[in-house]
């Protein structure tokens, strides 16, 4: 029997979904197997709902703020089930779209739950993937190619009591939709999750404690990012346990307690929630993976750099495939993906991904940070400019944070950029494409940076690595 | 009229590229201005008008390659009237001042101006690409790109010269003194003709050729074509160098220094040099150069290929001296950190493949010196002394000659010279 269909994807997150229209462009006929809801968690339970309540505490915030621009206002306040509504409802149109997406590209979306077994052609096919489906009954599809796109989930540490209950401790979901405000919090977890909700929940007027187990905040970020990061929050009123191993997370009547050890002594924090933010684990249990002898490492399944895994036919992307666990390093990945199996000649997958924090302030990065560059002995050129001397940054009142940037000494190669600052999360992609396209020094002086923007301090810090640097 | 020349921007360059000139027909010049730039496989580099006058031709037009050193690329009216042509031109090796506070760096050696290929057509590279080629070495025509639209891209250009003699600088065999130095040579074998020879397309992976290979390639096949070469061999034991040196090395240890075998080596040799001057001498169709001091080139392979510092008058230097510079030379060697003054110019060369157990060897003669000598591994041999056979640790050594110099009677008689030496290094003292 002919396959069904040229691909089928497993997960319609940013990684699945785009890798599907990708395969429809290039003439595939593609399905899609959704077990919840289509844009997967970034859609729906992520990236784009935070950004909505984000957005909501930071207008909120910025009202304590209005008189330093001459402004004056009375009596502001939130609603708080309206702020989860609104972002519950930003959710629900990105959803709808991806809908018409797959419409318009003529990818049939199977709506249930996807296993993996051994293909009709055994080990020289693709495997067979069935739906137990959301309607009802059971579907297998013959593909000639398998793409796995399915995702992660918070990862849950059950000997410490680190389980999120919906309740007391909450894991990302509950966080994006509870039904009331917690007056305190402690959250796990200093990476870009963690730090948004306390971002977010503290802009809101709780009181938020973060833990983190690294001796500073932010640890995948360069140094001096991490400490103007923890400094800029703790203006704000968050509260930070820094190189903080929690050794327990305990229930009680009022709330959730957690202990701590710092430096050998043992400490415990009370608040009415705990929001685990300890990292993802794959979702690569219940699949069938075992029996189709799938090579995973440390949880992840294994890829080459065109994203295929060691069974033929069966290609990985996303989350499931490795870090970095972020949405468009799958939409990457993906796009590669489909592209590869349509016959495309692409040397690898790897291009550099950036990555940012949506706090406040925001923090954007990407490529290698100082601390990575010394531990390989690489020698570099560091430059450093900050905002508060940047025109547009002093006008919009937003002087917080500044840019660094690094540049291999030798051949002059922009290979690390670490922004943070207002709004830095725009701004970054204006370094990815200078890495992407393997400029060097020279490149990013001879660009014109528009005037006034605070885009302008991009320029001053590659300037000032090479001691040119001109408003400072 | 005065025709400029293309200028020699290293006392080995044969050709470059006329990357881009600063003037144009009807233009008066005068001396120091900028007038052109030339690229090497190493350098973009200024040159400056040595004399005044109108530019009333530019002869080589801006983007071509290989153009050969003296060739006349432009003309000049002198505001005299006319005057014989004679070299005009002068090159700055310094790099392009910068507009730039002082603190600055000056990182201008090298800015490659967009390449373009033989027929004129751009070569789609990356600047990172383009830098890299430059430093390297590379030719990016040469270069297949596999970024967007066949674009030139870092990896394109980074796996071309990294692929031999991974690892460390170990003395190698056949020197080519000035080898980096030197700019593109020899045609290089097409693949094509591969294809002609029965190989096919696709069945190898194409290196491109990086400057310090041609200048190998060149060089060796000019000096083995034109040099009349013969090979003298001679066994020398080596037991009681091993104990001096045993000792040399435990007196020196606090001082933090080694003396290597080929140290021993290189001071003998000079040593030997020095006992038979003629042995120590280049060939040329003016006569032949009798060299005042031995300057040793020691060869060291490197990662593409390799090279061959000098330890300058070796006869003069004592074994942890030679050791302290052999070290340090082959250290930058390495780092490709050399200056053109520390590998150009040596009068004799020391090839060493002991460490690899090769037993004897021939070198090539490295041009225009008239001797190499090859030192293979010591090693324990059955030798027979007074009619008994006994254990002794032998060193078998090759002394090429360039017979035009050399004649085998002064080969033997410098090898003579140089065997009770390295036997009993206690005559080096005397």
């Amino acid at each position: 029997m002919a396959a069904e269909f040229d691909l089928v994807v497993i997960g319609s997150g940013p990684g699945g979904y785009v890798a599907a229209i990708r395969a429809s462009q290039l003439g595939q006929k593609v399905a899609i197997v959704e077990r919840e809801n289509l844009g997967g968690i970034c859609l729906n339970w992520g990236c784009i709902p935070t950004k909505a309540l984000l957005k909501s505490g930071e207008k909120f915030e910025s009202l304590s703020h209005l008189k330093e621009y001459g402004l004056s206002a009375s009596g502001a306040s939130f609603d708080f089930d309206a702020i989860i509504q609104r972002s519950r409802g930003v959710a629900a149109t990105m959803n709808k779209g991806i809908g018409f997406l797959m419409k318009k590209n003529k990818i049939e979306v199977i709506e249930g739950s996807a296993t993996l077994e051994k293909g009709p052609n055994g080990a020289s096919g693709a495997p067979k993937v069935v739906v137990a489906l959301k309607a009802g009954g059971t579907r297998a599809i013959e593909a000639k190619t398998v793409m796995l796109a399915v995702g992660a989930r918070a990862r849950a540490l059950p000997q410490i009591g680190l389980e999120a209950d919906g309740d007391k401790i909450w894991a990302y979901r509950d966080a994006l939709a509870p039904k009331k405000l917690p007056k305190t919090f402690v959250v796990i977890g200093s990476g870009a999750i963690g730090i948004e909700f306390a971002s977010f929940y503290r802009a809101l007027g709780a009181e938020v404690t973060v833990v983190e187990a690294v001796d500073r905040i932010m640890p995948v970020e360069d140094e001096e990012v991490s400490k103007a990061a923890q400094k800029s929050f703790e203006k704000r009123g968050i509260k930070f346990k820094v190189g903080a191993k929690v050794t327990k997370v305990t229930k009680s009547a009022k709330g959730v307690s957690v202990a701590v050890e710092i430096g050998g002594k043992a400490e415990t924090l009370e608040a009415e929630v705990c929001i685990s933010a300890v990292g993802i684990t794959a979702n690569t249990d219940g699949i069938g993976l075992e029996a189709l002898g799938v090579e995973l490492d440390r949880g992840h399944i294994k890829t080459d750099s065109h994203c295929q895994t060691n069974v033929k036919g069966l290609y990985a992307i996303g989350d499931c495939a490795g870090a970095p666990w972020l949405a468009h390093k799958a939409s990457h990945e993906g796009i590669h993906a489909a592209e590869h199996i349509a016959g495309y000649k692409t040397p690898n997958v790897h291009s550099p991904i950036a990555g940012c924090t949506y706090a406040q302030p925001q923090v954007a990065s990407v490529g290698v940070t100082e601390q990575a560059a010394r531990a390989e002995n690489r020698e570099v050129k560091i430059g450093r400019f900050p905002f508060r001397v940047n025109g547009k940054a002093v006008a919009a009142g937003e002087v917080d944070g500044f840019v660094k940037v690094l540049f291999d000494a030798k051949t002059g190669a922009l290979i690390g950029a670490h922004m943070i600052g207002h709004e830095v999360t725009e701004m970054i992609q204006g370094y990815v494409t200078a890495i992407t396209m393997e400029a060097t020094e020279e490149d990013i002086h001879g660009i014109v940076y528009p005037h006034p923007t605070m885009s302008e301090a991009m320029h001053e810090a590659a300037l000032d690595a090479y001691g040119r640097m001109l408003h400072l | 009229m005065t025709d400029i020349l293309m200028p020699a921007l290293s006392p080995t360059m044969e050709e470059g590229v006329l990357a881009k000139w600063h003037v144009k027909v009807g233009d008066v010049v005068s001396a120091g201005d900028v007038i052109a730039e030339i690229e090497t496989d190493k350098a973009t580099m200024e040159v400056e008008a040595v004399d005044e006058g109108e530019v009333t031709d530019i002869l080589v037009p801006e983007g071509t390659e290989n153009v050969k050193v003296n060739t006349p690329i432009a003309r000049l009216k002198d505001e005299g009237g006319a005057a014989a042509p004679k070299p005009a031109a002068k090159t700055e090796g310094a790099p392009k001042a910068e507009a730039a506070p002082a603190k600055a760096e000056v990182p201008k050696a090298a800015a490659p101006a967009a390449p373009k290929s033989e027929n004129g057509e751009r070569i789609f590279a990356s600047p990172l690409a383009r830098r890299i080629a430059a430093q390297n070495g590379v030719e990016l025509k040469s270069i297949k790109g596999t970024g967007p639209h066949g674009r030139i891209v870092k990896r394109d250009v980074e796996g071309a010269p990294q692929t031999a003699g991974k690892g460390a600088a170990q003395p190698a065999a056949a020197s080519t003194g000035s080898a980096a130095a030197a700019t593109s040579g020899i045609e290089p074998r097409k693949a094509q003709s591969l294809a002609q020879m029965g190989i096919p397309d696709g069945s190898y992976d194409l290196i491109p050729l990086d400057g310090m290979r041609k200048a190998v390639a060149r060089r060796m096949v000019d000096s083995i074509q034109n040099v009349p070469h013969f090979p003298l061999f001679i066994d020398v034991e080596i037991d009681q160098l091993m104990a001096v040196r045993a000792k040399v090395n435990k007196m020196l240890e606090p001082q933090g220094i080694k003396v290597s075998v080929n140290d021993f080596v290189i001071k003998a040799a000079a040593l030997a040099l020095k006992a038979v001057p003629e042995a120590n001498a280049s060939y040329t169709p003016e006569g032949i150069a009798m060299h005042h001091n031995a300057d040793v080139s020691m060869a060291v392979a490197i990662d593409g290929g390799l090279i061959t510092p000098i330890i300058r008058k070796a006869e003069t230097k004592g074994l942890a001296q030679i050791a302290t510079e052999s070290k340090d030379l082959a250290k930058r060697a390495r780092e490709r950190k050399l200056k053109p003054e520390e590998f150009q110019g040596g009068t004799f060369s020391v090839s060493n493949l002991g460490m690899f157990g090769i037993k004897q060897f021939t070198s090539i003669i490295n041009e225009p010196q008239g001797c190499i000598m090859s030192v293979g591994a010591g090693e324990q041999r059955a030798v027979v002394k007074d009619g008994q056979v006994v254990a002794a640790t032998v060193m078998t050594v090759t002394l090429t000659c360039d017979h035009r110099v050399v004649d085998g009677a002064t080969g033997a008689r410098f090898l003579q010279a140089f065997k009770p030496l390295i036997e009993d290094p206690v005559a080096m003292l005397a």
